[in-house]
């Protein structure tokens, strides 16, 4: 279990690396944290030509705020976030998805923006960029631009970023005050990935729930705040809408019943934090 | 822009245990295999190379980190550490080693040196940790003989050592959820 | 002088091993240095589970750089034979595919190259054709008579069919108040070392000899199976294994095909030649415990008391009966009976193949299986018969007064005091509590239930008993085997320092330790002063056909065979030290490093002067002793007699006892199992060091606990395997592993030197069955499947599913879920394209269209007017791989319908699939391309990427229609000129 050759470029700054990306299209991979690409390279699931090396880059480690939006760059590990003072009150959701993402030792190397780009289905970051209507922001040597989450996940694995480009940073909007957040995931072993994640952003109007794990990409209903059996026979609705698949680790039937009970109760947390 | 070229070797050099070291690597040459058959340092240990076992977890500027998942082109100018820098002096035992071999936390030992290396690095940054935060780093390790009770009960004894506290009785301890 | 006694043994002295293991100077076997000059294997693997090997191409692979070799199963099967089998049987053993492949995973070629990335490179490179057959995973379905057979010259799947009966059994149920029955179907799983296998392999081509080092542990038997498969003598087969190996469970038995492969590599490659298996390598074919379907059923009185047992198991081995199996099946023959004083048992025991891995040993090695089905039918007795579970325990169990008790199958189960065990357990278990903890989690609404298993342990193999397989003739006619020698070698140097040195192949026990106060102990010396050697070398050590590390035989036979050797090596020392100190030898004592005549303190000399003087005065030495510089003892036990003409068989010479108990709560909504209190009593006869007996226990129970909740060899019903990584083979982790309440008696082996038992393998065999229980109590269900999974536990007792609400309806695809256990991947769609029907169906016909369709596409060739042939770059996200595909269109009606047919297939796996394109008129002009199909992927992908592979195969083939639709739509700017360019 060796990786096949490739070239390796270290990165000094962004355009370096744009440069080659923008050359080598999708013969050419970013390495972040490396935490998912590594295994795929190890397996020879993945064999891209060269790999561009962005954590030299000075400025990518830095977790800024801009207005009501916590940008993180692609060079901010998911352990630095996760220690980021104050984040349980800046974003709760972020505060608690964050220790449900792989392990202490894959946290302090693997990245934010580098979650994203893998585009995993049960993967904890994109489904907290999805509920919160987070934004994706993505560079080329041509341009800049910004895609909401809910556009940039397009598939399993699949995602809007065109070969030359790669995402600059994510960015999750704070909490506003009004607003519930509340995670949940069921996982066979602790730390593995979601056989359901749900997110919900709760208002006194509006309930936002998404659910990771089941579709192939993380997906976000909205709908009023229900009670009772209209609350059960939306989340029934949704778990139908997903087209849950069965698979080695868990049956389409288990995935609906998740949605539907884990649903529940995710919402109920997000309004109790409301209340 | 450094470009290293996949066909040929480049020199790669970085502090291990504390000490400069170098060394030729193709780019695609894992840190795995660098540090155990390139500069014979075979105390990091490889399970399973898809970065799930633990048992090469190293530090990388006091980091943990899979080395298995590590290039050793990316530790071109980091502190390394590893097993075998854990103990004080060759011939003797941190206190966490002592620890483990009082509690019989190890069997076959192979998965062991991984462990060593997360929890040096945990306990620096949370030097009080519960029985439950310690299951939840030890769960980025698999160990297959021990059953991890006494690695706990070690990594738990230790932990109060090292603040300078008495030795707790395993009665003191909270149960965790598991 | 004040002369100290003290008894190391039985004290949990921290281990020798530990320092170096602690401080990263282990010496496993990927840490030893090897010859300058040594090259480096990797193994190209079946994706199929079934297909003839129509050719191989290694030309390509064979010139890459750094390459030296390239070795298929013809160039194997030039230099060896098939590796031979317990079974008489007609199949051949290679241990690499020679013209037919059985099992994904099975060895297809072995690249020798200057290092292991490069021997991988060149693993790419190699291109083999194979001609997929027919294949069958389950083993009830390869019994039928139309299952595909997967060694033509055998016949059948079916390779043994074996009943015993022992007893009246027929009598027992024609007379029986109650039958009860049980049916399991026991899964795959494995013991998964953290270190995989590992083979340092030289040849010698004038003296014809092997030199293997290998991770190996046992059972030596294997030894001369390897010997004459390189068909060499065992003297030219020099098999050497390192210091430390990084955990076994058995499964480093199976490193010994890999020693004939590398071996052979290393013989063609005319260098030595290392290879260390990958973790992929080793889920996928590296040893898997068998799968077994047992029915069981119990005549039973109506008090609940077991009068007769009949078991039907069907034993799953995988492709090839390996040596040594079917040992899985036989290695419980005497003890079928658990715990329980049952006077007769009717077996038959049945063993067919299947396209999946071999097996081999792993922990517990048969008692899984078989407790498993036991302490289920224990369960369901009680709940049929509306008694208590723990009455139908105790009044079953083997009374305390009759012991040594004779099985009706056989085994003489040494010591036991099983009631007074249980009773114990109750108590300081405090089963009360678990109780109210019940009671009140379940007036809570809770799901909470107990569970128990009463199981005896085997230890210390009986060599012969996988001879009960053969019939009492075909046994005579192939000579009695049995016993179970262990040895051990006791050393004094000239300074009288004492070294031991065993064959008993450690695999992370701490045996040193042990032996080192067993030795301390008979010379009367510091633990510290005893050095012992571990690493074994058949060249030169001393071993036997019984040696290594299996049936959990070190504190049972291997201890006992150094006590023996120290105790000879120590009567001469006091005939030494006698006529130094002119007293009886029998007058001489050993204590504190000193060698006196007891009760006269004044005579006393030290250790290193007596013991040393072998060495340095020989001619001083006694009448009657000869030397006593080295005592190598050999010591096998009378009661391990062969089987017998009834077939009765004492099975293993020492038989352990536990019971446990277990409070689990279920969360229905989500499917997960809490284990709240697991209680285990443990009677492994005299405990030589409590903390490794607690460590066999806490980790045999993690393991069991594995098996019960998380962990499976699985395999898809087109033998594609499922669990190659360890995101998908689930270990538990420090999270799910609870702390457990370990409680002992002890009741001394008679039969043992030392009055030890194993307990190594206990708890693998009655943690599953005891916490399979406990669920079942909390739902009230009889049938249960290991693993317990999410899914499985949820749909134990899930209500109707919620209908699709009526509103939602036309919003999603309306796909039904896919039948349980069916992995095809099924999708649907369509596309709206801006053509007619004719145009999109001359498009579908067209090489130079699909070409620019075909998602990855390199160019398409065409065979036939409904014939391609393609080379495509498939994949999403970063996963990419080439392949070479085939596309066939079939059932045209044109320019309404057809299916596409397709196959791929790479060095990541192979893949197929068909699905129906209607074409329909829609809009103006333009059509409606809808599409269904169905695929199925195999090979290394389908093992490492289970998960995500649905959403893949929906990706690639959405990508195909999408671009149809793009390519057919004249909105496109440039498609009508690109058209008219193409077709003038």
């Amino acid at each position: 279990m060796k990786p096949a050759a490739f070239d390796y470029i270290r990165a000094g700054d962004l355009s370096e690396a744009l440069d080659v990306l923008g050359r080598h299209g999708s013969d050419a991979r970013i390495i972040a944290g490396g935490q998912s690409l590594l295994p795929m390279l190890n397996m020879r699931l993945a064999k891209p030509a060269v790999l561009i090396d962005i954590m030299g880059i000075a400025g990518l480690e830095r977790v800024g705020r801009e207005g009501d939006l916590i940008v993180v760059p692609a060079g901010v590990r998911q352990a630095a976030l996760m220690k980021r003072p104050g984040l349980a009150g800046e974003q709760p959701l972020l505060a608690a998805a964050l220790p449900w993402l792989g392990h202490y030792q894959t946290r302090a190397r693997g990245t934010i923006c580098g979650s994203a780009a893998h585009a995993d289905p049960s993967a904890e970051i994109p489904l907290c960029l999805v509920a919160l209507d987070g934004e994706v922001r993505l560079r080329s040597r041509r341009r800049r631009r910004s895609v909401s989450a809910a556009d940039f996940f397009s598939g399993m694995m699949v995602t809007d970023k065109a070969d030359d480009e790669l995402i600059e940073a994510v960015a999750f909007p704070v909490a506003m005050t009004g607003t519930g957040y509340a995670f949940r995931e069921v996982a066979r072993r602790h730390g593995d990935f979601a056989i359901v994640g749900c997110a919900a952003v709760v208002t006194r109007d509006a309930v936002h729930l998404a659910v990771a794990g089941v579709a192939d990409r993380p997906q976000r209903r909205s709908f009023p705040p229900l009670a009772g059996s209209a609350l059960t026979d939306a989340l029934n609705g949704f778990a139908w809408e997903l087209d849950a698949r069965d698979d080695f680790h868990a049956t389409a039937r288990l995935r609906r019943d998740l949605v539907r009970s884990l649903g529940q109760s995710t919402i109920g947390e997000a309004q109790r934090c409301l209340a | 822009m450094p470009r290293l070229n996949a066909a040929t070797r480049h020199r790669v050099a970085f502090t291990l245990n504390g000490k400069p070291v170098s060394l030729e690597a193709e780019p695609r040459l894992l840190a795995t295999d660098a540090l155990r058959h390139g500069l014979g340092a075979t105390g990091t240990h490889v399970g399973c190379e898809h970065g799930v076992c633990g048992a090469c977890t190293i530090q990388i500027d006091g980091q943990p980190a899979r080395a298995c998942l590590t290039l050793a082109v990316q530790l071109e100018g980091a502190a390394v550490t590893t097993v075998e820098g854990l103990a004080p002096e060759r011939d003797r035992l941190s206190v966490m080693q002592a620890a483990f071999r009082r509690h019989h936390a190890l069997q076959c030992g192979f998965c062991t040196a991984g462990i060593l290396v997360s929890l040096d690095a945990y306990l620096r940054e949370q030097p009080a940790p519960s029985e439950q935060e310690l299951r939840e780093v030890l769960s980025g390790h698999l160990c297959r003989c021990t059953g991890y009770t006494p690695i706990i009960r070690a990594a738990l004894e230790a932990a109060a050592c090292l603040r300078g506290e008495p030795l707790s009785q395993p009665s003191d301890r909270e149960p965790a959820h598991v | 002088m004040k002369i100290e006694t003290i008894s190391w043994t039985g004290q949990s002295l921290e281990r020798v091993e530990d320092a170096a293991l602690l401080t990263g100077r282990g010496r496993f076997i990927d840490d030893l240095g090897v010859r300058p000059g040594t090259l480096h294997a990797a193994i190209l693997r079946s994706p199929h589970a079934h297909a003839d090997i129509l050719a191989v191409e290694v030309s390509a692979a064979a010139a890459m750089p750094g390459v030296a070799a390239v070795i298929i199963g013809r160039d194997l099967a030039r230099l060896t034979t098939p590796m031979v089998a317990g079974l008489k049987v007609a199949v051949e053993n290679w241990p690499m595919a020679v013209e037919r492949v059985r099992y994904v995973g099975e060895p297809v070629a072995i690249v020798v190259a200057r290092d292991r990335y490069l021997a991988e490179d060149a693993l790419d490179a190699i291109e083999v054709e194979y001609g997929p057959l027919p294949c069958v995973v389950d083993p009830l379905a390869s019994l039928q008579s139309d299952a595909p057979v997967l060694h033509d010259r055998a016949g059948g799947n079916l390779v043994s069919d074996r009943r015993f009966r022992y007893g009246d059994p027929e009598a027992a149920f024609a007379d029986s108040a109650h039958r009860v029955e049980v049916t399991i179907a026991y899964p795959r799983n494995t013991g998964a070392p953290m270190e995989t296998f590992g083979v340092v392999a030289e040849y010698d081509p004038h003296e014809d000899a092997y030199d293997i080092l290998a991770n190996f542990q046992g059972p030596f038997s294997i030894h001369a199976v390897l010997a004459r498969s390189l068909k060499v003598p065992g003297n030219r087969l020099r098999l050497r294994m390192p210091p430390e190996s990084g955990g076994s469970f058995g499964v480093k038995q199976g490193v010994a095909p890999y020693a004939v492969l590398i071996g052979v590599a290393a013989r063609i490659a005319g260098a030595p030649v290392k290879w260390i298996e990958d973790r992929l390598e080793h889920l996928g074919a590296a040893v898997a415990a068998t799968n077994r379907v047992t029915t069981l059923k119990a005549a039973v009185t109506a008090d609940g008391r077991i009068t007769a047992l009949d078991w039907d198991q069907i034993e799953d081995c995988g492709a090839y009966p390996r040596a040594p199996e079917p040992a899985t099946l036989y290695r419980m023959h005497g003890n079928m009976t658990g715990a329980y004083d049952i006077a007769s048992i009717a077996i038959r025991n049945r063993v067919v193949l299947t396209n999946k891995a071999p097996t081999g040993l792993v922990r517990g090695f048969g008692g899984p299986q078989v407790y498993y089905a036991l302490e289920r039918l224990m369960q369901r007795i009680a709940v049929e018969l509306e008694l208590d579970p723990l009455a139908v325990i105790r009044t079953n169990l083997i009374p305390g007064g009759a012991f040594p008790y004779r099985t009706a199958s056989g085994a003489l189960y040494d010591s036991g005091d099983y009631v007074q065990a249980f009773d114990l357990a109750l108590a300081e278990g405090r089963l009360a509590d678990l109780e109210a903890r019940r009671d009140a989690a379940r007036a809570a609404g809770r799901r909470y239930g107990i569970g128990f298993a009463a199981v005896v342990e085997p230890s210390v193999s009986n060599m012969g008993y996988i001879t009960t397989v053969l019939t009492a003739a075909e046994r005579q006619k192939a000579g009695p085997k049995n016993g179970a020698q262990a040895t051990a070698t006791i050393a004094l140097d000239p300074v009288g320092s004492v070294s031991v040195h065993v064959a008993s192949v450690p695999q992370g026990q701490g045996h040193r330790t042990v032996l080192a106060q067993v030795v301390a102990d008979v010379f009367g010396l510091p633990c510290e002063a005893i050095r012992v050697v571990v690493d074994l070398d058949t060249g030169k050590d001393a071993w036997s056909i019984a040696s290594g590390n299996y049936s959990s035989r070190f504190a049972a036979a291997v201890a006992g065979a150094a006590h023996l050797a120290a105790t000879r090596l120590r009567d001469k020392l006091a005939a030494i030290a006698g006529s130094q100190l002119g007293v009886e030898p029998a007058q001489i004592g050993f204590a504190g490093g000193a060698v006196f005549a007891k009760g006269d303190a004044a005579r006393t000399l030290p250790f290193g002067r007596v013991a040393a003087l072998s060495h340095w005065s020989p001619a001083l030495l006694p009448a009657g002793v000869d030397q006593a510089i080295r005592e190598t003892a050999f010591w096998t036990p009378p009661e391990l007699s062969a089987p017998g003409e009834d077939d009765a068989v004492n099975s293993s010479l020492c038989h352990g006892f536990i019971f446990d108990m277990a409070g689990v709560e279920v969360d229905v909504e989500t499917g997960k199992v809490r284990i709240d209190r697991y209680v285990t009593m443990h009677d492994c006869g005299r405990v030589l060091h409590p903390g490794m007996v607690e460590g066999q226990i806490r980790g045999g129970f993690a393991q069991g606990l594995g098996a019960t909740l998380f962990e499976e060899l699985a395999y898809a019903d087109d033998g594609a395997f499922l669990t190659g990584t360890f995101a998908d083979y689930l270990l538990p982790t420090a999270t799910e592993t609870p702390d457990i309440e370990v409680l002992h008696i002890e009741t001394r082996s008679p039969f043992t030197p030392l009055g030890a038992k194993g307990v190594g393998e206990g708890n693998c065999m009655s943690t599953p069955v005891c916490l399979a229980n406990a669920v079942a109590d909390a739902l009230g269900v009889a049938e249960l499947k290991l693993p317990l999974t999410p899914a499985r536990i949820a749909a134990l007792v899930a209500a109707p599913e919620p209908a699709l609400p009526e509103t939602h309806r036309q919003r999603t695809g309306g796909l039904g879920a896919a039948k349980p256990g069916d992995r095809a991947l099924r999708g649907q769609g369509q596309a709206e394209v801006a053509a007619a029907p004719d145009a999109v169906w001359a498009m579908l016909l067209d090489v130079d269209t699909l070409a620019s369709i075909i998602p990855g596409c390199h160019g398409v060739s065409k065979l036939s007017e409904t014939h391609f042939k393609a080379d495509v770059t498939l994949g999403v996200g970063p996963v990419k791989g080439r392949y070479k595909a085939q596309i066939r269109l079939s059932d045209l009606d044109a320019p309404r319908a057809a299916t596409l047919s397709g196959s791929v297939w790479g060095a990541l796996g192979t893949g197929g699939g068909s699905g129906r394109v209607t074409l329909t008129p829609a809009g103006e002009g333009g059509t409606l391309v809808a599409y269904s199909y169905e695929a199925a992927v195999g090979g290394k992908v389908a093992a490492i990427g289970g998960r995500l592979l649905d959403g893949a195969a929906r990706a690639i083939i959405g990508q195909f229609f999408a671009a149809l639709a793009r390519r057919a739509s004249p909105a496109r700017p440039g498609f009508i000129a690109r058209m008219l360019g193409r077709r003038p």
